[in-house]
């Protein structure tokens, strides 16, 4: 946390919260299916779900799969906007349990059939907690390059992908490690400090017991 | 850096700061300037940029016809500042004008205007009312002021920390309630005061508004929120002016900003941004409720077309 998270950021109001943040959240999204977005389904929960009318969380979701930032103008008609690129919206409320009061499921499909799915929370001042890609249970707030290796739950793969990491000069300033039962699928969440390479994702892709690793540019 | 302090105690920022005879800004920035590993000319930039933005909000908030989407706020800000134009106003052009900015900003906000949360946008506008007043009225320079943000946003750090700064987690007081906390410790260090004056104002403030409910009616961040903003910027200066004056604290800082986030923890969602409580619950807030979305506030589809 530093001094800008709390001044800032400059923004389009009415609400860091269901505002800002929200944006961010659908920022995580887009980044995540890299491609154009064609359908996008939201679900809301909690405060996110009671008021998103009025807050505009509705236009800031949309505007981040548009790949909008948070001081945006054009926030205001993102609806609209998504309408004339031909993107189908769904938004819907339910329970996410033990979820963040300002929580939205984010599911977005692609013209190739691609999907991508996150769960993101929007902690306050336009901070956010991702902590669900694709089903992944992970942890990050989008301020760094992020990892998501999904892989084999087994001794030394750690060890070999921070070794990648290593050997490019990457600096490691968050790691989680989250898995079902030992032995089976664990996630890696991995926020890098500095620049990273382009292939590193590729390197980590190709280690054996990797199943698929992700990489997030700072949201 | 060698001082050694953490984000987690303001007691020890405090006493750092006190130890090693420089201002609370000065210690933050060096530190920041570290952490960012940026130096301290860029990170001090970068907070001028904020802080520029907030100036900029006062004009445009405090236009007769500003209104927002739905119509509940706007006008407000510019009624006080007329009122303290003419010397009407009861308490004169400082407290009056800490008033209208804090109004303006917030009106501003609500109408989708471009703010800076400070450290949210539904408190964007007491810790920018708080210092652009101090520096209107001590004619004091843009770099101070500039300086006292840093110190308010380690303030804000620090109850980030140990509590929350959302009103769907906190209630009001985690929001509003904390702006005042950061602007009562920029007041106290424009004003000359010492790191342990702005300890006991950030202290007072946050007791001030133990238990304040989140209930924004209709569900916008409007009403009672720009009016609260005003409230803010007024206990942000009552803090610091019992701090400045010599006035003590019998509980530190510290357990009071704990003292918030069990509050908030016992707040029922009712009374935590859910619009289902306090004066959202009014009959007059659901009549506008469906007023603005065009039904009633039971069924809760304002058949506006957001979804299709």
């Amino acid at each position: 946390m530093n001094v800008f998270d709390i001044l800032g950021p400059v923004m389009i109001g009415p609400s860091s919260s269901h505002t800002a943040g929200a944006v961010r959240i659908g920022l995580v999204a887009h980044a995540l299916l890299g491609t154009p977005a064609v359908r996008a389904e939201i679900l809301l929960h909690g405060s996110f779900a009671k008021t998103y009318k009025g807050h505009g969380t509705d236009k800031a979701l949309i505007a981040g799969i548009m790949g909008m930032e948070p001081d945006d103008v054009r926030i205001r008609e993102a609806p609209e906007l998504a309408r004339k690129s031909g993107i189908s919206v769904t938004i819907s409320t339910g329970e996410i349990e033990g979820a963040h009061p300002n929580t939205a499921r984010v599911t977005l499909t692609d013209a190739a059939g691609r999907t991508i799915s996150v769960v993101g929370s929007s902690v306050g001042g336009g901070n956010i907690l991702v902590s669900s890609v694709n089903g992944m249970d992970v942890s990050f707030t989008g301020q760094h390059t992020t990892l998501i290796v999904l892989h084999r739950d087994t001794p030394g793969i750690i060890a070999e992908v921070t070794e990648v990491l290593g050997e490019a000069g990457v600096n490691i300033c968050n790691f989680r490690l989250s898995r079902q039962k030992r032995g089976g699928e664990a996630v890696m969440t991995i926020e890098l400090e500095g620049k990273s390479k382009s292939n590193l994702n590729e390197k980590i892709r190709a280690l054996p017991n990797v199943y698929s690793s992700t990489m997030l540019p700072p949201i | 850096m060698d001082i050694d302090f953490n984000y987690f105690s303001l007691a020890s920022l405090l006493n750092a700061a006190e130890q090693n005879g420089l201002a609370v800004s000065e210690l933050v920035l060096r530190q920041q300037a570290e952490q960012l590993e940026k130096s301290k000319d860029e990170v001090y930039c970068r907070m001028v940029k904020n802080y520029r933005v907030m100036g900029e909000c006062i004009q445009p908030g405090c236009r007769k016809d500003l209104h927002s989407t739905s119509g509940l706020t706007g006008g407000a800000a510019y009624k006080m500042k007329q009122a303290v134009d003419f010397g009407k106003n009861l308490t004169g052009p400082f407290f009056g004008g800490a008033l209208y900015r804090a109004l303006a900003i917030s009106e501003l906000n609500a109408s989708m205007g471009r703010i800076v949360a400070a450290p949210t946008a539904g408190s964007s506008g007491i810790l920018p009312a708080a210092v652009l007043t101090m520096q209107a009225e001590r004619k004091l320079s843009e770099r101070a002021c500039v300086m006292s943000l840093f110190t308010a946003s380690a303030v804000g750090m620090v109850i980030a920390n140990k509590a929350c700064l959302a009103g769907a987690e906190g209630g009001c007081q985690a929001e509003c309630g904390s702006a005042a906390a950061m602007a009562a410790a920029a007041v106290v260090e424009l004003a000359g005061g010492t790191p342990r004056m702005i300890g006991n104002a950030v202290a007072t403030a946050l007791a001030n508004v133990l238990g304040l409910v989140c209930d924004p009616v209709a569900g916008l961040v409007e009403i009672p929120c720009v009016k609260r903003n005003a409230m803010g910027v007024a206990n942000a200066f009552t803090s610091a002016e019992l701090a400045l004056a010599g006035v003590e604290n019998a509980i530190p800082v510290d357990e009071v900003i704990y003292a918030m986030k069990k509050v908030g923890e016992s707040l029922p969602a009712s009374l935590r941004e859910t619009a289902d409580g306090g004066l959202a619950a009014t009959p007059t807030a659901r009549k506008l409720y469906g007023k603005i979305f065009g039904k009633t506030a039971e069924t809760g589809c304002a058949d506006c077309g957001a979804c299709w």
